[in-house]
């Protein structure tokens, strides 16, 4: 795509500036997300044709109150505008600025301005800005802040096709800078030009205020840079003050000079409804009916087209499997790669609902303020504010829930939140706990009006929560982090949702987990087929012949299963689960349940279906009633007693509502921390945990 | 020494300066310069965060970053 590309552009702009609206009115749906070099931030592009029939690809860069960079996220701003070898590095800038804020919102743009490369000032949300009686001189300011201004309304998308014009145009690189910072910091600029070739004042002092933070530079470079610091007596964070402060005396005076502001002081609207949004009664009243609205729709909503989801690509598995010989190319093909394809697409409803719903909340600006009521409650447990809505997800799913760590700036928080939100129960594991409760835990009410089954239900969903909360709270002593937390956080006025931006969003969203977790899935997806299919010797090869010679009467269906059965017990699962006996009898289970163990990683509710195949039930998943009447008589081989003991469904409970069974949560913790690291960590850790806790319940009830 | 976390709800005041450097440079980049009015806003029912209004819009912070803001009298 770059290199198509005749013109590059980036957007910059504050948060909650309308940039995204923006970058979405010009690029459509020809947007792609990628990653920037080297960081794991993601890097959203797109392209668009200008007027003149040039290409342009345009980069959102993400939003920020200024070039000195506090997250990662922010970082990569400073990068890509500084380093001008940097792949992004623009042809041109948009700098989206908020008209109803503007004093805020031009320090970010002064300080671009000073780095002289060609840009045009975006005065976004003009609308509002009218309606606040602002009255704007524009041709005025554009002359003293020496670039071309559009004024836009990306509600409406008025003033776009101007800014497309303007950027066919020449775009002037002003002659002066806006704020003369030479005088703060004149010696060291001087060396710093000198030594480096550099043409601009503001490069040379960005090159000596943040020599640590910029990574294309040399280890001997930032030396240099140290040296020349010391030698000038330059210090970075006074000379810091002294610029912020300078640049806004600037600001005001220009923005004094051409903007006519009418102050009429009322409360408006969002002030208003913040008394109620933050409420210490409404307010927590508002957010959780919010949460259960979304918790309700990954849960239930999205059972339809899952369904519709699953039928399709079963009906797909067919159809091949008609299509082509017996044999292994079809098998692969039908059990491995559309049955891990399968995997894949069936989360797409529940990643589009969260995301939909995210995405209201944050255009709308509610998120914010849910953030401002949950961080204090976060905060003890070593979370954040912006850990909520990922926790409370993920009792639905914690592949979505994941995903919507995004947002967390702190490093450390984020981490965190993934780290500890597969241990909230997720809907895969109901079909699991229904089997294992209607097993071993009779019918019955207490006190009168509880049910027990349900009550332990509740139990093991409570047992997820107190095992995240925990490992937070330990985590948040563990971890160390060289970043400094701030909360110091904008709360936009509310605005109406744009759908476009909702549907983008989830649009987004939906392709990057299918293409970049998708890849994982479908590879462990196959393995596991493999492991499955596949067995070592003759007994996996001849089962049928020994099946049938062991088993002379009986009808073709029980053969059929007993076959099945006979397969998986000698294919390399089988011969795995074997293996790993010895280390799951403490927790009361035998090589059948440690089978299913293996099987079940692909997601957790295989195991009902791997245990049905391997009793040689035969049943359909969906039939529970049979398997539970199987699975009651089955008899410990060893104890000649029943198998499946109070001791052995809590142990297996307790196993499955702490242990990392599932591939795309693990392929979608790889996809958003960009390496193996966190998800291996995770997974022993939750696998430990889930070792421990099952050894412990089944002791206890044995 | 009086700080932001002193005022009253709706109260205004003017920022006189900071005591933590660091945290300065992040709040003057929000538009907390020296001299500005501030007003504060909203108490989150824990009583932490806040926000307060600042040259036209509301900015949230925690307590323990608001305490650095110092007040003029």
């Amino acid at each position: 795509m770059a290199s198509k590309a005749d013109l590059k552009i980036a957007l910059v702009g504050n948060p909650n500036s309308g940039k995204s609206t923006l970058f979405n009115l010009l690029t459509g749906l020809k947007q792609k997300t990628g990653n920037f070099p080297g960081v794991t931030v993601d890097k959203k592009s797109g392209s668009f044709k200008l007027p003149d029939g040039r290409i342009a690809e345009l980069t959102d860069l993400p939003g920020t109150y200024s070039i000195y960079p506090k997250t990662l996220d922010e970082q990569i701003v400073q990068e890509v505008l500084l380093n001008q070898e940097h792949p992004q590095h623009p042809d041109a800038l948009i700098v989206v600025a908020d008209a109803t804020n503007l004093k805020r919102n031009l320090l970010l743009f002064t300080q671009i301005r000073d780095l002289n490369i060609p840009c045009v000032l975006v005065l976004n949300m003009m609308d509002l800005a009218e309606r606040k009686k602002l009255k704007f001189d524009l041709r005025s300011l554009s002359i003293d802040l020496g670039v071309k201004i559009v004024a836009t309304n990306s509600h409406s998308g008025l003033g776009v096709e101007t800014l497309k014009n303007i950027l066919t145009q020449e775009l002037r690189v002003p002659k002066k800078p806006f704020y003369p910072v030479r005088s703060l910091a004149e010696d060291t600029i001087d060396k710093i030009m000198s030594s480096f070739d550099i043409a601009e004042d503001y490069r040379a002092y960005q090159y000596a205020q943040q020599n640590v933070k910029l990574n294309f530079l040399s280890e001997e470079q930032r030396k240099q840079i140290e040296q020349i610091k010391s030698d000038t007596g330059f210090y970075d964070v006074p000379t810091q003050s002294q610029e912020v402060l300078g640049r806004y005396t600037l600001i005001s005076e220009t923005v004094d000079r051409n903007i006519k502001t009418n102050d009429v002081k009322e409360l408006s609207l969002s002030q208003k409804a913040d008394k109620i949004i933050t409420h210490k009664f409404f307010g927590y009243a508002i957010f959780a009916a919010i949460l259960l609205l979304i918790f309700q729709a990954i849960f239930a909503w999205s059972e339809w087209p899952m369904t519709f989801i699953e039928e399709i690509m079963a009906g797909f598995s067919s159809l091949v499997s008609e299509a082509l010989p017996e044999g292994v190319v079809r098998d692969l093909l039908t059990d491995g790669i559309i049955a891990g394809l399968a995997g894949v697409v069936v989360f797409i409803p529940q990643i589009a609902l969260l995301f939909g719903f995210i995405s209201l909340l944050e255009e709308s600006g509610y998120m914010s303020r849910a953030v401002f009521l949950m961080d204090r409650v976060m905060r003890a447990f070593g979370l954040n504010g912006k850990s909520v809505v990922p926790l409370v997800s993920g009792m639905a799913c914690a592949i979505p829930a994941i995903m919507a760590t995004r947002s967390i700036d702190s490093w450390k928080d984020r981490i965190i939140t993934i780290f500890v939100t597969p241990f909230m129960s997720c809907s895969a594991r109901l079909p699991v706990y229904t089997l294992l409760i209607a097993l071993v835990v009779p019918e019955q009410e207490v006190l009168g009006f509880l049910n027990l089954q349900g009550l332990v239900l509740t139990a093991l969903y409570l047992l997820g929560i107190i095992a995240a909360v925990l490992s937070a709270w330990v985590m948040k002593f563990i971890l160390k982090t060289k970043q400094r937390g701030y909360f110091i956080m904008e709360l936009p006025t509310y605005k109406v949702p744009q759908w476009k931006n909702v549907l983008l969003t989830i649009y987004e969203k939906s392709t990057t987990f299918v293409f970049e977790a998708g890849k994982v899935i479908v590879a462990i997806s196959i393995i596991l087929w493999v492991l499955a299919s596949y067995g070592p010797g003759e007994d996996f090869d001849n089962a049928e012949q020994i099946v049938r010679s062991e088993m002379p009467s009986g009808t073709e269906e029980e053969i059929e299963n007993a076959i099945s059965a006979y397969e998986l017990e000698h294919s390399y699962a089988g011969v795995f689960g074997k293996f790993i006996e010895p280390a799951i009898r403490p927790l009361g289970y035998d090589w059948k349940i440690g089978i299913a163990l293996i099987t079940s990683f692909a997601a957790r509710e295989v195991f009902v279906g791997t245990i049905s195949t391997i009793y040689s039930i035969g049943a359909d998943e969906e039939d529970e009633l049979t398997i539970k009447e199987k699975l009651s008589k089955e008899v410990d081989p060893r104890t000649g007693e029943k198998m499946y003991t109070p001791a052995l469904g809590f142990s297996l409970m307790v196993f499955y509502a702490f242990a990392m069974q599932c591939m795309s949560t693990l392929a979608v913790v790889y996809r958003e921390t960009k390496g193996w690291k966190w998800p291996l960590l995770q997974t022993i850790y939750m696998s430990a945990v889930a070792y421990l806790a099952a050894f412990v319940t089944y002791n206890i009830f044995s | 020494m009086k700080n932001v976390t002193h005022l009253k709800l709706h109260e205004k005041a003017v920022i006189k300066g900071f005591t933590d450097e660091v945290l300065s440079v992040k709040l003057m980049e929000m538009g907390c310069l020296p001299g500005t009015e501030i007003s504060l806003e909203l108490i989150a029912p824990w009583g932490d965060p806040i926000a307060i209004e600042v040259a036209g819009y509301q900015l949230s912070l925690r307590k323990s970053e608001a305490s650095s803001i110092l007040i003029e009298d």
